[in-house]
């Protein structure tokens, strides 16, 4: 893996959305020739929304021929609901760029056969080609997407029913009411994002910290799903100062000092620098 | 083809500040058929897109102005009766979209029965469009008012309830198809079952030209009245232990879930601003800005005609001709909300919802006029920060521009 330390939330954000911008920038999509990603929702991704569409804004990329395919989303709750992620995507990121309706893929909660559902959507992944780059991020227990503690580590897009944690975590969007939090949601499975490319974890924050230590430093673990990533040859994790304060003082100083190295991949592209 | 589901082209307002749930939001507008069009929904159940992009280079974007108190302008008189009314409420109707009003009630003032029925049946509600803003129907000022508060309105010409029912309407009017406002005095004897008939067949009643005490004009809101003319003018002025009609914006017998509107002629003459901040401050959300705009709005100083009557311009004054008695105003809307926002120091949202959301909400309208929510009718009006008027838009369709 390679582990990014950034300062803070903004500057980690910031890295991610230029980490994304310059794999859409050099894999050079066209109209028979499409980029995948896989994207996540919550407040973790929201910074590196906010650049991409900075960046979409000043000329540097176009969402024309991306396709995404979203991790999750609530069962039951109306589409439009302001907490439901299609609002959360519409409003963070495809209302501002460029990225046509029939491209973007979110699992509907709402299915009448949520089985089917998520077939369907496994089929649709391997119909665009598989995903190129899943960004994910991570709760405080070491889920990714809704794969809580205990899930299968090759797990497929599947239902699953929500931990008292995650419920918890998620009542602040539902006015504090426990009562309006949906308890069930679709979520692709950890095999799913396994089989993409490459993987990019966004982890912000001392409250993750903890989980991080668990998912890089020890064993490969279904009670901490993140760690599945370690057998995946491609994986990012960009995180801030925060979200490093549990690991070993000898990691972090390894990968600090590689961040020169590591810096490279988000420098502008020929491309980018010639138009500039 | 934007959509999988409709042909129907889509227009989207860009680089814009959209008045929405009281607040200006940086948000692009979006409309579709001469409705405001939610685009989530466009995105997910139809794959649509935008075909027409409006660079609004960071104009305020709000629903267009309703001004539900006007009895003319540039020459044209509501009241006077002639062959081609109609003609002249068009007339008018073009004009008023340049202050960003796009809906409006052509106000008749107290005439005598021959020129209701002669200009009543001319005056059809309609839609509203390149060729003018909508009419909501007409707002009848009188004849059943107090003589003691008579204003500019012709003595001669008031009359009182001799049934008590609709007889009286219709003897005096003819007809109340395409009515949507009466103003009356409650104290007149038999004005309570006139209340009630109105309500009953949605027509908004409104008490003015009165000296009624409150407790008269409570028992008309509880018959229905809910909106006051030209607070503050035409009626007793508030005293501490009869505050009148004015008291009615903060009375407790208004009953539950109803409120009780009150239109304020914003432009400076009518209301001391200190007397206008009173009234704001005590009930904000009731507060509808009208123009009682007369035939010498927009035409330069001098004797025009108003009703049964002539009146005399001088500056920012229209006075009855050899009298220092207002006989209404010459501000257009859009000076009353800028004048309006200045005096009683409020938000640029609150400026804007007087002018818009309130009188929809009075005249019941507020489902489709008077808002940006999705679905409403696309009236919008392009703004400054100093709410000076750039360009007006009738159901999505732009009816007038500034030129630069």
């Amino acid at each position: 893996m390679k582990l990014i330390i950034l300062n803070d939330y903004d500057q980690a954000s910031e890295w991610a959305a230029k980490y994304i911008r310059n794999k859409i920038l050099l894999f050079r999509p066209g109209p028979d020739r499409y980029l995948t990603l896989g994207l996540p929702t919550g407040s973790t991704p929201m910074g590196c929304y906010k650049k991409l569409i900075e960046y979409y804004k000043m000329g540097q990329i176009s969402f024309q021929y991306v396709k995404t395919f979203n991790m999750d989303e609530y069962v039951g709750l109306p589409r439009d609901h302001p907490e439901s992620y299609h609002s959360f995507m519409w409003n963070h990121l495809f209302k501002h760029i460029d990225i046509k309706a029939e491209n973007t893929h979110i699992l509907d909660g709402n299915a009448a056969d949520l089985q089917v559902e998520c077939a369907a959507f496994e089929e649709k992944i391997t119909a665009a080609g598989g995903i190129e780059l899943f960004v994910g991020g991570i709760g405080p227990d070491g889920h990714i997407a809704f794969n809580e503690p205990g899930s299968s580590l090759v797990s497929r897009t599947r239902v699953k029913t929500l931990a008292k944690d995650t419920i918890m975590a998620n009542a602040r969007f539902f006015n504090g009411d426990l009562s309006k939090v949906p308890t069930m949601s679709l979520t692709v499975g950890v095999g799913t994002v396994m089989e993409a490319k490459e993987v990019m974890i966004i982890i912000t924050g001392a409250h993750k910290a903890f989980a991080l230590y668990k998912a890089i430093e020890e064993g490969v673990n279904h009670m901490w799903t993140v760690s599945a990533f370690q057998q995946h040859p491609q994986t990012v994790f960009v995180c801030d100062e925060d979200a490093t304060l549990e690991l070993r003082v000898k990691t972090v100083k390894y990968f600090k000092g590689m961040m020169h190295v590591h810096n490279k991949l988000v420098e502008p592209p020929p491309s980018l620098s010639k138009k500039n | 083809m934007p959509s999988t589901k409709s042909e129907a082209p889509v227009t989207q307002f860009t680089q814009c500040r959209v008045l929405r749930e009281h607040r200006l939001q940086r948000e692009d507008l979006w409309v579709r058929d001469g409705r405001i069009l939610d685009p989530e929904k466009l995105f997910f159940d139809e794959q649509g897109y935008a075909d027409q992009r409006v660079d609004c280079e960071g104009s305020i974007i709000a629903p267009g102005f309703i001004d539900v108190q006007i009895n003319g302008g540039y020459g044209v008189d509501f009241s006077q009766p002639s062959e081609d009314v109609s003609s002249g409420v068009s007339f008018v109707s073009q004009k008023i979209l340049q202050h960003g009003v796009t809906s409006f009630c052509p106000t008749l003032v107290t005439s005598p029965p021959g020129v209701y029925h002669k200009v009543l049946p001319q005056v059809k509600v309609h839609d509203g469009g390149a060729q003018g803003a909508g009419v909501l129907g007409v707002h009848l000022e009188g004849p059943f008012i107090s003589a003691e508060k008579k204003g500019a309105h012709p003595e001669r010409f008031l009359r009182t309830f001799q049934s008590g029912g609709i007889e009286d309407l219709m003897e005096a009017y003819g007809s109340l198809d395409n009515v949507a406002m009466v103003t009356l005095a409650p104290e007149l004897a038999g004005s309570q079952s006139v209340v009630r008939e109105l309500c009953r067949r949605g027509v908004t009643v409104s008490l003015g030209h009165s000296v009624a005490n409150l407790s008269q004009a409570e028992e008309a809101v509880l018959h229905g009245a809910s909106f006051i003319t030209h607070l503050f003018n035409a009626m007793l002025p508030f005293h501490h232990r009869d505050p009148g009609i004015v008291g009615l914006l903060t009375s407790d017998q208004v009953p539950a879930g109803r409120t009780v509107y009150y239109g304020m002629i914003a432009d400076g003459i009518h209301t001391n601003p200190a007397a206008l901040r009173i009234a704001h401050r005590a009930h904000p959300s009731g507060l509808v800005l009208v123009t009682d705009a007369i035939a010498a709005m927009g035409l330069p100083p001098g004797r025009h005609t108003l009703g049964q009557q002539v009146i005399e311009i001088q500056g920012l004054h229209a006075y009855v001709a050899g009298t220092k008695t207002l006989s209404g105003s010459i501000a257009p809307m859009d000076m009353c909300v800028r004048h309006f926002k200045h005096a009683a120091g409020c938000s640029l949202e609150e400026a804007l919802e007087a002018a818009s959301l309130h009188p929809a909400q009075l005249l019941g309208l507020a489902e489709r006029k008077g808002t940006l929510d999705f679905g409403s009718d696309a009236d919008l009006v392009l703004l400054d920060d100093a709410l000076n008027v750039k360009a007006t838009f009738i159901s999505g369709e732009e009816v007038w521009r500034k030129s630069p």
